[in-house]
């Protein structure tokens, strides 16, 4: 499998150490009222069939941190982002 | 012996005589033969024993599928089992020994298995080695094993060398034959990078074995025609000896290339193999078809062979198979096999044809029609055949041809299935998209015509076609035939696990109709071959058996490799040491000077003590621990890691990593900082020191330096991001070494520049930049793992051994020694101080009586998840001190706490013994342990159980820390 580093360029999977689903995110409160979201974010993980965005970490390479998006059927790549942006940008949204 | 060498023809080199040797028996052969090929021309046909019954073997291919003719091929270490004798090139010297018979391959004792053969049915593991079921590990299994095999494998080392190599192209042909040859010369005259990559000795694939006219030559000038143009384009490269053995994602295959396999060694500085990972932008599978065998009573028999096999010997290699031949098939391949064995003036008696009718051309040759072969007699040597009209054959040779099956693996090994063709009898390969395509007979083209157009066609780029040469077409018009049911003998459908047709209609009978079960309960299409030739003969007996179509019994599964593959080829350079580095610190020189037993530790060589003449390991760790509790020691500590924390968000980032808290930590002081998981668990500890505003320095665990920085990467770029801080791992960048004892203050003063050191100057906790010996930038920091007054000093790795030679200079006169990880970690015990016996990732910060650190001020990983009540329960196990009440007494690490009067159970388990020592300080052994509401429990009587050794002593629960509680030590 290629992954497609937005600094390296399309690099072998081997490079790269996986963390999964990179659609949780972690919760901003310290309040006892929102547990349940922290147990949601340490401890829930989709597991698709299909597209899935996942953490990946370019371990043997630039060492950022990209969220990949792929196929779990397939194995097809679809592209990745550091996860920088893609916090930044799910922080914009938020 | 008689010489089955044909007088002329062949692509042999008949002027390069090799000798080499089968069973100790010396033979000779010619540059260009394999060892199946040298071995038939020297009339041996008898090449190995079977794997359930040990029947007499000779080869039924010539090429890649063979089941019979494995061999151990080489001698010491360089000994391979189960290599294929139809692959193996003939090398002056080669050494190759038969398998699997007892004490000789012409007398083998084993072969009265097959007398017993009605009890080694398909199953016949399961049914008869059932009881009692403590027989199976100690009896039944070893002597199957011995019985049953295949060859063994050496047990000394590989001598050998391997290599990874990557490689990229846009256009990857597999297989060299008529597809392959049209496909690379359509690409690379559009100027693509090809790379052209084969399996055999010589590329041109089946243009090498068969007799063809292309372009009014012959198939082979062609071939060499269209290799020379290749070879002369920059931008192709020709990769003969290389078996693309995967395809994996992102068009990646999987290649094994044969470097030196061909001579008796390699030439020092190459490789033995090859493994290439080559990324294709687009790939074209010409691997051709295989041909398939008919199921007959003793169609195993040492001359009975396929077809394009007998060809392919007579043709390639100037070997005829038998003076005698009979030709048996259901298809138009059958008369061309005739053909080409009477040109080269081998005798052919008589074709039979199982069908009825045909048009293809004979030659002269009598064909008998409507008729198969029932049973070949002669055992270890082909001397008959029985018609199933009764007729009787005499003969010394069976040529055999089922059909054709496309070379479909490669195309199915990301699951998808192939599909039956019913005109064609064979299977095909399943859609795989554009960017890999199978051509030619490997997609069911069954003319050499078909062939070339499409492999023009998938091969061409950017819409260039060439044109395509004209050709030859031979017959190939065939009709069903997998298995002659008159047969009286043994027909085999898989030769290498010695499956019978029988055995699939039993298995369906016995409710194993699923083909994957099937192949499981009979083992036909394991073992080394994986079914390459048996497996659709086995799925058409079964669909007849079961009344289902063979889409609907469908094939087994095809997975990567399509051949085996060493494991050297896999494992590459990355053997040994070459695999895990060595990583020395930068102190190691010092180290090894002072005598020091290094230890490896993850990657690390770590000082672990450093013995004087007569000492044990025990006796030196202890001697260095009162030396430097007398006086001071000195310790590397160069491997803890160290991350260099910079910028204005700096502090607040650790607080976010810490769960104690360092944006308030002052310039010029170090804290000890307490990691957690998110999930509240404990990760890592260690000092982290703040040397400027915006400028910390952290160390980590030896063991976690690299995990504790890919989470600060992760919680800065995916958690944090708008922090402004960066930071970098300067592990190696700094030598660091403890200096303790109570001379340690007296023995660095001596060293560091202009500073007046004492408790003002460099109070307890303080870190200072400093320099030594006159202008060494150095750090200093009055940190104490050891509890006694004690300093860090780290200076860059260049000046470590300088510094450290200083220190042993310097320290001269208070008795200074060194001290390795085994009294460092002595000490740590003695005070009680936690390591990773319990940071060991199922304890929390209060579980190791550190829940006071835990900051309720301020957002930090692990924060919420630590407050959950199962990490906050009393009955928690939690770290308390362990000593033996009787002082002779020895505690040992992971031996069980139980109350005292409860019986050696785990059922009445109440903690474990995390880390022990041999205290000197206290003359007996004492020890960390975990135990159930541990710190309410300080002066319990316990019993301290070592199920494993079987040791059972009376301990007492006390303090963590064992020795000089009140501290006076550490701040003397």
């Amino acid at each position: 499998m290629l992954i497609p580093c937005p600094h390296c360029g399309t690099r072998p999977v081997e490079e790269f150490t996986f963390l999964g689903d990179a659609s949780v995110t972690r919760p901003t409160s310290n309040d006892p009222a929102s547990m349940e979201q922290w147990y949601d974010y340490v401890y829930l993980r989709a597991n698709p069939r299909g597209r899935f965005a996942e953490f990946a970490h370019h371990s043997g390479g630039c060492r950022a941190w990209l969220v990949v998006t792929r196929n779990t059927e397939t194995h097809e790549v679809y592209g990745a982002v550091t996860a920088r942006d893609y916090a930044r940008a799910k922080g914009a949204k938020a | 012996m008689t010489s089955f060498r044909l007088s002329k023809g062949g692509l042999i080199d008949r002027a390069a005589q090799l000798s080499f040797s089968f069973d100790g028996k010396r033979f000779t052969g010619h540059k260009g033969d394999t060892l199946a090929s040298a071995l038939l021309a020297n009339g041996v046909t008898l090449m190995g024993r079977s794997f359930k019954y040990h029947r007499p073997r000779g080869p039924i291919t010539a090429g890649a599928a063979e089941p019979n003719a494995l061999v151990e091929l080489r001698e010491g270490g360089r000994k391979e089992a189960n290599t294929r004798a139809t692959m193996v090139e003939l090398y002056d010297g080669l050494v190759a020994a038969s398998q699997n018979r007892w004490p000789s391959l012409d007398f083998d004792v084993g072969a009265v298995n097959s007398l017993a053969s009605s009890i080694f049915v398909a199953g016949f593991y399961y049914k008869t080695f059932m009881w009692p079921k403590s027989f199976w590990e100690k009896i039944y299994e070893p002597l199957i094993r011995r019985a049953a095999g295949l060859g063994t494998a050496s047990k000394l080392p590989d001598p050998d060398k391997y290599e990874k190599a990557y490689a990229h192209c846009d256009l990857l042909v597999i297989g060299s034959g008529p597809t392959g040859l049209m496909a690379a010369l359509a690409a690379g005259r559009a100027g693509k990078r090809v790379i052209l990559a084969d399996e055999g000795s010589a590329l041109g694939g089946s243009l090498l074995n068969e007799r063809e006219e292309i372009g009014g030559t012959s198939g082979l000038d062609w071939a060499m025609g269209v290799l020379a143009e290749l070879a002369s384009l920059p931008n192709v490269t020709l990769m003969p000896r290389t078996t693309v053995i995967g395809w994996f994602d992102g068009n990646i295959f999987g290649a094994v290339e044969r470097v030196s396999d061909h001579v008796a060694a390699p030439d020092p500085h190459e490789p033995r193999q090859r493994y290439w990972k080559i990324i294709a932008k687009r790939a074209v599978l010409a691997a051709g078809a295989e041909e398939r065998p008919v199921a007959f009573g003793g169609n195993d028999t040492p001359g009975v062979m396929l077809a394009s096999a007998m060809r392919t010997y007579a043709n390639r290699y100037a070997a005829a198979a038998g003076k005698s031949v009979v030709v048996f098939g259901n298809n138009d391949h059958a008369y061309r096999t005739a053909r080409d064995l009477k040109a080269h003036g081998v005798h052919v008696e008589v074709i039979i044809d199982s069908r009825k009718e045909s048009g293809a051309d004979a030659a002269g040759v009598p064909v008998l029609r409507g008729r198969m072969v029932a049973d070949v007699t002669g055992g270890r040597a082909v001397k008959a055949v029985h018609l199933t009209d009764g007729t009787h054959i005499a003969c010394d040779a069976v040529a055999m041809s089922g059909g054709f099956s496309p070379i479909v693996n490669l195309a199915c090994h990301k699951g998808a299935k192939p599909r039956w063709d019913a005109n064609l009898l064979a299977f095909l390969p399943p859609d795989t998209g554009a960017a890999f395509t199978a051509a030619g007979a490997a997609a069911g083209k069954m003319l050499l015509s078909e062939c070339l157009a499409d492999g023009a066609a998938k091969g061409a780029a950017d819409g260039r076609a060439i044109s395509v040469p004209t050709c030859r077409d031979e017959a190939h018009a065939i009709a069903p035939l997998w298995w002659v049911k008159e047969s009286q003998g043994k027909a085999f459908i898989d030769y290498q696990n010695d499956a019978t047709a029988k055995d699939l209609p039993l298995a369906a009978r016995e409710g194993y109709k699923d083909i994957e079960l099937a192949k499981r309960y009979t083992t036909t299409g394991m073992a080394t071959d994986q079914g390459k030739l048996g497996n659709v003969n086995a799925i058409a007996i079964m669909a007849e058996a079961t009344g289902r179509s063979m889409d609907e019994v469908g094939t087994t599964t095809f997975r990567p490799f399509y051949t085996p593959v060493a494991f050297g080829a896999f494992a590459g350079p990355f053997t040994g040491h070459h695999f895990q580095p060595v990583r020395k610190t930068p102190l190691h020189d010092w180290a090894a000077e002072q005598g020091a037993v290094f230890v490896e530790t993850g990657l690390w060589m770590r000082s672990s003590w450093f013995p004087r003449k007569g000492e044990d390991w025990l006796a030196a760790a202890s001697r260095e621990v009162l030396a430097t509790r007398s006086g001071v020691g000195l310790c590397d500590v160069s491997t803890l890691g160290k991350i260099d924390v910079q910028g204005r968000d700096a502090g607040q980032f650790l607080d976010k990593l810490y769960c104690n808290t360092f944006s308030t930590l002052a310039v010029g002081k170090a804290r000890y900082g307490l990691m957690l998981r998110e999930d509240g668990i404990v990760s890592d500890d260690g000092t982290t020191s703040r040397l400027a505003e915006d400028h910390y320095v952290m160390t980590t665990t030896t063991a976690n330096a690299a995990k504790v920085m890919a989470q600060m990467e992760f919680a800065h770029q995916a958690l944090f991001p708008d922090l402004d801080v960066t930071y970098v791992s300067v592990t190696e960048q700094w030598a660091q070494m403890a200096v303790a004892g109570p001379k340690s203050r007296a023995t660095l003063q001596k060293i560091v520049d202009g500073l007046a050191m004492s408790d003002e100057t460099v109070p307890y906790m303080a870190a200072l930049e400093v320099s030594i010996l006159g202008g060494i930038p150095a750090r200093l920091f009055r940190l104490s793992f050891s509890g006694e007054h004690a300093y860090e000093l780290a200076v860059p790795a260049d000046y470590g051994n300088m510094a450290a030679r200083a220190l042993m200079q310097a320290g001269a006169e208070f008795g200074i020694v060194p001290y390795g990880v085994e009294a460092l970690s002595i000490m740590r015990i003695e005070k009680g101080h936690v390591a990773g016996g319990e940071l060991n990732g199922t304890t929390t910060a209060g579980d190791l009586g550190l829940g006071k650190m835990m900051s309720t001020k301020k957002d930090y990983i692990g924060r919420m998840m630590a407050q959950r009540e199962g990490l906050n329960d009393p009955n928690r196990q939690c770290v308390v001190g362990i000593r033996p009440v009787d002082v002779t007494d020895r505690i040992r690490s992971g031996a069980h706490i139980l109350r005292k009067d409860d019986k050696p159970s785990m059922a009445n388990d109440q903690g474990y013994v995390s880390s022990v020592a041999w205290s000197p300080m206290l003359n007996m052994w004492i020890g960390l342990a975990l135990v159930a509401n541990g710190r309410a429990r300080h002066g319990e009587i316990v019993q301290v159980w070592d199920g494993l050794r079987g040791t059972q002593v009376l301990g007492e629960i006390c303090d963590p820390m064992h020795f000089d509680k009140e501290n006076k030590r550490l701040h003397a």
